[in-house]
């Protein structure tokens, strides 16, 4: 008896294909590079920089007068030193995670969906990490003097205090920030290769030129492409898992009651990658409308992504169902009080806002009529990245506040500096991503030509 | 399709690369020279005051021990700035029309301090005590550099962390007999080492380079 080939019963479920019908190489490296080259920059995006770049002068005069003055400009004030300000830290450093898991992990598991995605994604992290980089900086009260959180030799004749997790969370961000940018750059050299040699004008076709590293995509230069970016992939892998874990010993580390629980780092992690996946989404679908994207960025795509927000934001509930159990489960009086006054306390509305945006909204994702709905998907994205800056600042403001001894209890008032200084670097983040898109290829050309590639070949071997 | 780059770009490109390293080096090298300068510390300058004091003068030629001025520096965190009248107690009788005098009589005249201008400024988040440092064994020319010869007044050390946490570190290297502290020609004997770890256990010298130690 002949047993039939394994590949017929996958092709009784055919998977949706992750690009458009009907295209090939040139189509594919016209579209994409069509955003960068064109001489008409569309209205919208003169539009969408515009008001990202008045954001950022909010930052600026937020970040300025905070430089005269003083972080008194801020509500920060003890028992409550950290708030705005590691809040938006540690939420800015989670966004970023999303593209590291997306270019890292995806490609090691060679899953093929990522090829449109992960160029966009990467820039998202390196902007996110920016945007992160700027709370601890501004929240040292004299940033000029931040050098002296690396251990470079100094007139003090001390080393940093290596014991203490904020020393290893500049090990941690900066690793992550320098591998990031080789592991994007390096991605992109190709492609800088194809802008330079379709660049009409002459300035672009020095500097696309000068970047593009002299590729001319012989068979070495994709030998050593190719191994380069495995190695970079292999180096960013742990950096998905350990940066946020570290960020997490921030608080971990610390005896503070609702900090110093051992379930952090996965928890951290897994939030990490949620709020990350939203960003994407949130990023994603108005680019994929406005520059008309739909057969690169298909219907799979943002039905992946919906699965791995379900996933991750399961985790993340797991983490909040734990937190609560264990406080329980210690029978310790602090640690049972902090659940309580997060449950019931003045910050109550954000907690239980926070149980809304991520845990009880995301169920809806189970539905696939809801989950193939992009406006459903949009909105929900947005929702969690609430959701997770709500949880990053019930972790910190809750935790604080009300410690162990009543007579140093105290509330956290934000003022409009801090809510400047947040909005200031969603600006930043925006007008770098809007810069982006104009100036560099959004989705990586020479890999959705692999694509097509490797779709034909399946087309010809299912025929 | 015209090449956009000359031949000669290749070169170019490897030679910015290699070249990168040594501006990289360069850098670092005049950021650690000029960290240390007396650009940055201010040492080895010598201030102008409003008179031109000289302790070369009073302390090499004349001899007058450091506690006639610096009063306080046995018992007191601060050393002490001579009020105007210690200057006078001398002044009233010797040089007492010297013109270069005439801001000290004027200062005793109308009784206003004279405006010194500090030499030695510790910045504000150092707990710093002479008293301590003089009970100890640490003489005033081992932070305070030669002062019998100086005319004008300068500051001898950086006053940087890594030069208090030197002695801190290794008081042994420094401190000398109690009785030599206020000798301004004091030179360390050949066995510095040795006399100095006795007197680190005789004196009960701890090596304190706790943070809280200085800032407290």
């Amino acid at each position: 008896m002949v047993t039939e080939p394994l590949r017929t019963l996958l092709e009784i479920e055919p998977e949706a294909p992750i690009i458009g019908p009907g295209h090939d190489y040139a189509s594919v490296t016209d579209k994409v590079s069509a955003i960068v080259l064109t001489n008409k920059t569309p209205k919208g995006w003169f539009v969408g920089l515009a008001i990202a770049f008045a954001l950022v002068m909010t930052l600026m005069a937020a970040v300025g007068y905070l430089f005269i003055t003083g972080i008194g400009i801020w509500g920060n004030q003890i028992p409550v030193a950290w708030a705005f300000d590691i809040t938006n830290f540690v939420w800015w450093i989670g966004i970023g995670h999303a593209g590291t898991l997306i270019s890292a992990i995806l490609l090691l598991l060679r899953q093929k969906w990522r090829q449109s995605i992960n160029r966009f994604a990467e820039a998202m992290t390196l902007f996110a990490v920016a945007c992160a980089g700027i709370f601890p900086l501004i929240h040292v009260g004299r940033p000029w003097l931040a050098y002296w959180l690396f251990p470079i030799p100094n007139t003090m004749g001390v080393w940093p205090q290596f014991r203490s997790p904020l020393m290893w969370d500049v090990f941690a961000v900066s690793t992550y920030a320098t591998v990031s940018l080789l592991f994007w750059f390096v991605g992109l050299i190709p492609d800088l290769a194809t802008l330079r040699d379709r660049a009409k004008n002459r300035a672009a076709q020095i500097i696309y030129g000068m970047l593009a590293m002299g590729w001319r995509g012989s068979a070495v230069h994709w030998h050593r492409y190719e191994t380069a970016s495995l190695l970079l992939a292999g180096l960013a892998t742990p950096l998905v898992v350990s940066v946020h874990t570290v960020v997490s010993f921030d608080f971990a580390v610390s005896i503070i009651p609702g900090w110093h629980t051992t379930i952090f780092p996965p928890y951290f992690v897994a939030g990490a990658i949620y709020s990350g996946f939203a960003m994407v989404m949130t990023l994603g679908i108005p680019v994929r409308r406005f520059y008309h994207l739909e057969d690169f960025i298909t219907m799979r795509h943002l039905e992946n992504m919906a699965k791995v927000l379900l996933a991750t934001g399961l985790i993340v509930a797991y983490g909040y169902g734990m937190e609560i159990f264990s406080a329980f489960y210690t029978g310790e009086k602090f640690e049972t009080y902090m659940v309580m006054n997060r449950l019931h306390g003045p910050y109550a509305p954000a907690y239980w806002a926070l149980i809304l945006c991520n845990i009880i909204i995301p169920q809806f994702l189970w539905i696939k009529r809801l989950r193939t709905n992009i406006p459903v998907l949009f909105v929900i994205s947005l929702i969690i990245n609430v959701g997770m800056w709500l949880e990053r600042f019930v972790i910190i403001v809750t935790s604080l506040h009300r410690d162990f001894m009543p007579s140093s209890w105290g509330m956290f008032r934000p003022t409009q500096w801090d809510f400047a200084t947040y909005f200031g670097t969603i600006g930043l983040f925006l007008m770098l991503f809007f810069l982006f898109i104009r100036f560099l290829p959004l989705i990586s050309i020479f890999e959705m030509r692999q694509l097509v590639a490797s779709e034909n070949e399946r087309a010809v071997r299912s025929h | 399709m015209a090449q956009i780059f000359h031949r000669s770009t290749n070169a170019l490109a490897q030679l910015s690369i290699y070249g990168a390293a040594f501006v990289l080096a360069g850098l670092g090298y005049a950021l650690y020279t000029m960290s240390r300068s007396p650009l940055m510390t201010d040492a080895n300058i010598a201030q102008r005051q409003p008179v031109p004091f000289s302790h070369r003068h009073h302390v090499g030629e004349l001899g007058i021990d450091c506690r006639y001025c610096h009063t306080s520096v046995e018992e007191s965190s601060f050393a002490g700035i001579p009020p105007t009248a210690t200057c006078m107690s001398c002044h009233s009788q010797i040089w007492q029309n010297s013109p270069m005098l005439e801001p000290v009589r004027a200062s005793y005249r109308e009784n206003k301090s004279i405006h010194w201008v500090r030499v030695n400024a510790l910045p504000d988040f150092v707990y710093f005590n002479h008293s301590i440092h003089v009970n100890k064994g640490v003489g005033c020319t081992t932070c305070h550099g030669p002062v019998a010869d100086m005319p004008l007044t300068w500051r001898a050390n950086s006053l940087q962390m890594e030069w208090c946490l030197e002695c801190h570190r290794q008081p042994e290297k420094y401190v000398r007999p109690r009785d030599k502290v206020f000798s301004t020609d004091y030179k360390p004997p050949a066995n510095q080492l040795e006399l100095g770890g006795k007197l680190v256990a005789e004196y009960k010298i701890q090596k304190l380079t706790d943070c809280s130690t200085c800032h407290r």
